[in-house]
């Protein structure tokens, strides 16, 4: 059943979201300190709620005394919806406007910076292996939960949105099939291992962790909406640092750059679709 | 002349307008953004629930008659006057700061992303007794919640008049939900604004 605010009438002040987030991070090093205040309050009632959990004091103690809690609160809390394909034209416009560019190399990296169960990851890698890229593309996958890297390793997605993934990708002006990347078994989509085998599924925190590499393409999607200005100001910083100058930039469809404190050291290469270009160091 | 008491006119106390609703909604919706004062001087953010195949073109269609520019917000944009932001397809719009806007993909609520709850209570939060709702015609519950955390702390509740929705759930959902401090027909409920 989908959560119904009538039955939430779990009150969470300001203070006690503080004192919440204080906690985790003394004990683990997560900072959520600075996730956007009114979409993670709706996090958090979401976990007191399906706990049963009453006050913010008991949901802490169970936080630091129970580190496999802690792991089921961090699924919980973090937003792991994607797709395949999510947003055709953003994939379309990826292969016109930033494929040709990669081309002119004979090695390029990307970094998909909060991958979920990786089904953006494949989406790309499908894209690539169509153009003749793939093999010359070196790939990192990282994300903050432990659980949906472990999912996103796999390959394998549930077959239910089959329908909605193959109609996503024929939307992107595809060369292929969708059915020539995959098998089915056991009621899941098994794409094939060359799509991924190549790909380093790595733990990543955008909120404390620092750069690891240098890249050509990052694609930041559906995830800094979830952080107030202060830690996206953060964000910006840290993806600017590991791009290479003329490194491109990808962010969700309703995400923008406009605000960020070093906007000036990015272009736009698409509006529309919120791909940008690093321009100064 | 409006026909309103002018001590029931709080002038001056509103510092925003958040409009909800869904079936058979748009007309409503359309026709008074039509009507409204061009000077009109609040922020007006609406979750207006739209069919899964009509969500293209839905900011386009209110925008034909509207007196002021319709706008889909992208995450942290400003809330600024002048406008009329409406809620995005498939993303929740919530009221981050006084100043911006967020937006969200978490599970739906009351079947509905966009969910007027989130936008109305996220919106409680931050404006408390300075904001102004407003609940149409629906054919759900979403945003009964949603007023009455605006009523607990200190904003204003308008339902339209049960009588001119055509479908009563929402509305009445709404009235049961908190007190409604005024049930109007939706061309009163615009007198109301423009008077503010
Ligand atoms: C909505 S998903 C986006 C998935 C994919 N990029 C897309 O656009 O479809 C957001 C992801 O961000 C991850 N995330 C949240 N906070 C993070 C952080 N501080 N560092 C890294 N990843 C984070 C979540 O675990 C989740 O998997």
């Amino acid at each position: 059943m989908f959560p119904s605010y009538n039955d939430f009438e779990t009150e969470i002040e300001p203070e006690e979201l503080r004192k919440l987030t204080d906690a985790v991070l003394t004990k683990y090093g997560y900072d959520f300190g600075n996730y956007a205040q009114s979409s993670f309050k709706r996090r958090v009632i979401v976990v007191l709620r399906k706990h049963g959990i009453k006050s913010m004091d008991v949901l802490i103690q169970k936080i630091i005394h129970d580190p496999i809690f802690f792991e089921q609160f961090i699924h919980d809390i973090t937003v792991n919806t994607t797709e395949m394909f999510r947003d055709p034209t953003f994939f379309k416009a990826l292969k016109t406007l930033v494929f040709p560019v990669l081309n002119t190399r004979s090695e390029f990296n990307i970094w998909h910076s909060a991958c979920s169960t990786g089904e953006e990851v494949v989406s790309l890698a499908i894209l690539l292996k169509e153009e003749n890229l793939l093999h010359r593309a070196k790939v990192y996958a990282t994300d903050i939960n432990h659980s949906v890297l472990k999912k996103a390793e796999s390959g394998r997605f549930p077959l239910r949105n089959l329908d909605l993934y193959t109609q996503n990708y024929n939307n992107t002006d595809p060369k292929g099939k969708l059915s020539d990347y995959y098998k089915i078994v056991d009621n899941e989509i098994v794409f094939h291992r060359e799509l991924i085998e190549h790909v380093r599924f790595k733990h990543h925190d955008l909120a404390v962790d620092h750069q690891f590499f240098k890249f050509d393409l990052i694609l930041c999607r559906n995830v800094m909406i979830y952080f107030n200005q202060k830690l996206q100001n953060r964000v910006f910083e840290l993806l600017h640092a590991s791009l290479f100058l003329n490194g491109f930039l990808a962010l969700g469809a309703k995400e923008s750059l406009i605000w960020c404190k070093i906007a000036d050291k990015f272009e736009s290469v698409s509006d529309h679709e919120k791909i940008y270009k690093k321009v100064k160091l | 002349m409006h026909g309103f008491d002018e001590a029931n006119i709080k002038k001056n106390k509103f510092e925003i307008v958040v409009i909800g609703g869904s079936a058979g909604s748009f007309p409503v919706v359309s026709r008074m953004l039509e009507k409204l004062n061009p000077a009109f001087k609040l922020p007006i953010v609406m979750c207006l629930h739209r069919l899964k195949d009509k969500r293209e073109g839905f900011k386009e269609a209110l925008e034909i008659k509207s007196v002021l520019p319709v706008v889909e917000p992208n995450d942290k944009d400003l809330i600024e006057p002048g406008k009329v932001f409406i809620a995005p397809a498939n993303y929740h719009l919530l009221i981050e700061t006084k100043e911006r806007f967020g937006l969200a993909t978490t599970e739906l609520i009351q079947y509905s992303r966009p969910s007027i709850d989130v936008l109305f209570d996220s919106c409680a939060d931050v404006f408390m007794d300075k904001a102004l709702s407003i609940v149409l015609s629906g054919a759900n519950k979403d945003g009964a919640f949603g007023v009455k955390r605006i009523k607990k702390k200190g904003g204003f509740v308008m339902v339209q008049d049960l009588e001119e929705c055509s479908m009563t759930t929402m509305p009445e959902a709404a009235i049961n939900a908190a007190k409604p401090d005024m049930i109007l027909p939706s061309m009163k409920i615009l007198e109301y604004l423009n008077c503010l």
